[in-house]
């Protein structure tokens, strides 16, 4: 098929040698172990790039979901009791109040208001009663 | 017979109109390395059979100065045609018209061609090139989209849909695809996201390119919203030829027979699977050594590559195959593979494909994060698809079957119609060391030598225990045989299945593990 304005195979990527971009080389394995079997396998980007899970450390507060942190209610050195507003996260057009889970002195606030903190930020550590 | 000035006038019309959005926008869409709708579709469908409708649609939006404005076509171009002389329904958005955008004469034309392919029952092949909502038109562009899911929705499992993804495709729009059977992509061309990379920047700080976020690869690699990656639109076109010569045209439609030939030589059976169960190959080649001409079309290639899934022939007719992929991750379920089979069984389906499995896994992915990604919910599924397929359903265990992997993957129990072993098979509880570990274990931990005892205990499971017979003993599997034996067998399981009617309990549906 011929159009006036447009060649498609003479535009399409790598027509010059027809050839598929080569991938990249997959990780190969000896040592995959399901069920007390070691298998010899293919890893691929998704399990690479899986993170270890780490138990919760209940002393520091993260924001959970990325935001402006537009109010914050306490100090260093303060004691905050459980439930108590530490600050205001805005995410969203919502203003979400973040409060303490545990009781403890407030150590360190790593954030100043009015400032942009992206997802599982450690905005508060605190040193838990 | 009309006057020759009224002849002149269609002429004049017909030739303003097909000219889109003019020659400057469609140097533009040129310049992007992308062709234009009517040639999109020109290239997909048999030559000269084209048929447009709609052409003379003008929009009726009367704010923001939109009432000056003349949009050719409103923006798509709709129509019927033929793919290998079989009957589809095509749209495709003219992105040089108002950057393809969507407002409501725009979307009354994709939903007038959708709601003939589903009377007609006939294929639907969508071209999604455009900027989005029509911004002029509010909220009668949403409903636009809305009316357009809403049919995409009373139409699946009915017709095919086809989604194209050749330009932007972005917020809402997205859904579309999303809805439909099949989505095709191409390197470069196609951006597919909910909320693109501007606003994730002034709202998150994250920075991050067009391509990183949504691109094709994307897409065929990590989130597994498409199903065919391309690097070029015309790839892209023979990929849809190719998948449409497979697919019945209906779920009412009867599956074409074509030409049989037998498998190439290059594909010796025998020579695929390694003995020790530890060692990894491609079960792609032991597809291509049961299915006709060794053709096999595969879905989701490069996601989740731990489960092949695809179409082949055997004995001439449509089959969708299941493997388990040895070389990848070891072939292990996990929640990517789970949705992607799952999805896949319920496709064959709907479209009345018999289900060819093949069988060889060492179980699920063990780790925190499937557990907490939901591997319960995503991995039932799995379970669900293939214990609702009434189509013929047939498996081959290869090599090994163990646990809940077992079950899962068509097993006797799910109401496979037929499930055949080959003589290495295991099919067990759990593997060995883990069974003898359990079973022996006050005689292994008590022992002077505890390695020694435990080698000896696997061994003497492997024994007893590690074959098809146990299973096939209890008539869990219906014959063991050879490798070579395979297609023969198959094709007459096919055969002797083919007029399967079995009931089911009277529901309005089910609530599968979504």
């Amino acid at each position: 098929m011929e159009y006036p304005h447009f060649n498609a195979k003479a535009m399409t990527p790598n027509s010059n040698t027809g050839q598929k971009k080569e991938k990249e080389p997959a990780v190969v394995t000896k040592e995959f172990v399901v069920e007390f079997r070691k298998y010899t396998t293919e890893l691929n980007r998704k399990f690479l790039d899986r993170k270890p899970w780490v138990p919760k450390d209940e002393s520091k507060i993260s924001s959970f979901i990325p935001g402006t942190i537009s109010k914050i209610y306490v100090r260093e050195g303060q004691h905050v009791e459980a439930g108590e507003p530490l600050m205001i996260l805005e995410a969203m057009k919502m203003k979400n109040t973040v409060f303490a889970d545990r009781a403890g002195i407030v150590l360190k606030i790593n954030v100043t208001e009015g400032e942009r903190v992206p997802k599982s930020t450690v905005i508060f550590e605190l040193e838990l009663d | 017979m009309a006057s020759a000035k009224k002849m002149s006038e269609l002429q004049k019309r017909r030739e303003q109109i097909q000219l889109g959005g003019g020659e400057k926008a469609i140097q533009k869409q040129v310049a992007m390395g992308k062709l234009t709708a009517r040639e999109r579709i020109i290239e997909i469908l048999d030559d000269g059979s084209f048929n447009e409708y709609d052409l003379f649609v003008e929009h009726d939006a009367r704010d923001f100065g939109m009432e000056q404005k003349v949009l050719h076509g409103d923006g798509v171009v709709t129509g019927t045609g033929t793919v290998g002389g079989r009957p589809v329904c095509i749209f495709a958005q003219d992105f040089t018209v108002a950057g393809g955008s969507l407002g409501s004469m725009h979307a009354r034309k994709i939903t007038k061609i959708m709601d003939h392919s589903l009377k007609m029952r006939m294929p639907l092949i969508g071209i999604n090139d455009s900027g989005g909502a029509r911004i002029q038109e509010g909220v009668s562009s949403l409903a636009g989209y809305g009316e357009i899911f809403f049919r995409n929705t009373l139409a699946s499992g009915v017709i095919p849909q086809i989604s194209v993804i050749l330009g932007p495709c972005a917020g809402g729009a997205v859904y579309s695809p999303a809805l439909t059977d099949f989505v095709f992509v191409v390197d470069k061309i196609s951006k597919m996201f909910i909320t693109g990379p501007e606003v994730i920047k002034t709202v998150l700080g994250e920075d991050i390119s067009m391509e990183e976020l949504g691109g094709a690869r994307v897409h065929s690699e990590m989130t597994g919203n498409a199903h065919f990656f391309a690097e070029s639109e015309s790839e892209c076109f023979d990929q849809i030829k190719t998948l449409l010569s497979y697919i019945p045209w209906s779920n009412i439609a009867e599956r074409v027979k074509k030409e049989v030939s037998e498998p190439r030589q290059e594909y010796n059976i025998n020579d695929i699977v390694p003995s020790d169960k530890s060692l990894p190959y491609d079960v792609r080649d032991v597809i291509r050594a049961v299915s006709d001409d060794s053709g096999f079309l595969e879905v989701q290639e490069n996601w989740a590559a731990n489960i092949v899934i695809g179409f082949g022939r055997i004995d001439g007719k449509t089959v969708g195959f299941v493997a388990n992929q040895p070389k990848v991750l070891a072939g292990v379920l996990d929640v990517d593979s789970s949705d992607k089979s799952a999805r896949f069984i319920r496709y064959c389906d709907a479209f009345n494909i018999p289900i060819v499995t093949l069988v060889d896994l060492p179980g699920y992915l063990p780790g925190v994060d499937q557990e907490h990604a939901g591997v319960i919910r995503h991995g039932a599924k799995v379970l669900y698809a293939y214990s609702e397929a009434t189509v013929p359903k047939i498996s081959v265990i290869l090599r090994k079957a163990y646990g809940g992997g077992y079950i899962a993957m068509n097993s006797r129990h799910l109401r496979a119609d037929f499930v055949f072993a080959w003589p290495d098979a295991e099919v067990a509880v759990m593997g060995p060391e883990g069974a003898a570990n359990i079973i022996f274990r006050k005689e292994i931990s008590t022992a002077e030598d505890p390695d020694k005892m435990r080698k000896e205990k696997v061994a003497e499971y492997i024994e007893k225990f590690a074959n098809p017979y146990v299973a096939a003993a209890k008539g869990f599997i219906d014959s063991v045989i050879e490798p070579s034996e395979t297609r023969r067998v198959l094709k007459h399981a096919l055969e002797v299945s083919e007029n399967k009617e079995i009931g089911m309990p009277k529901k309005k549906h089910g609530i599968p593990p979504f």
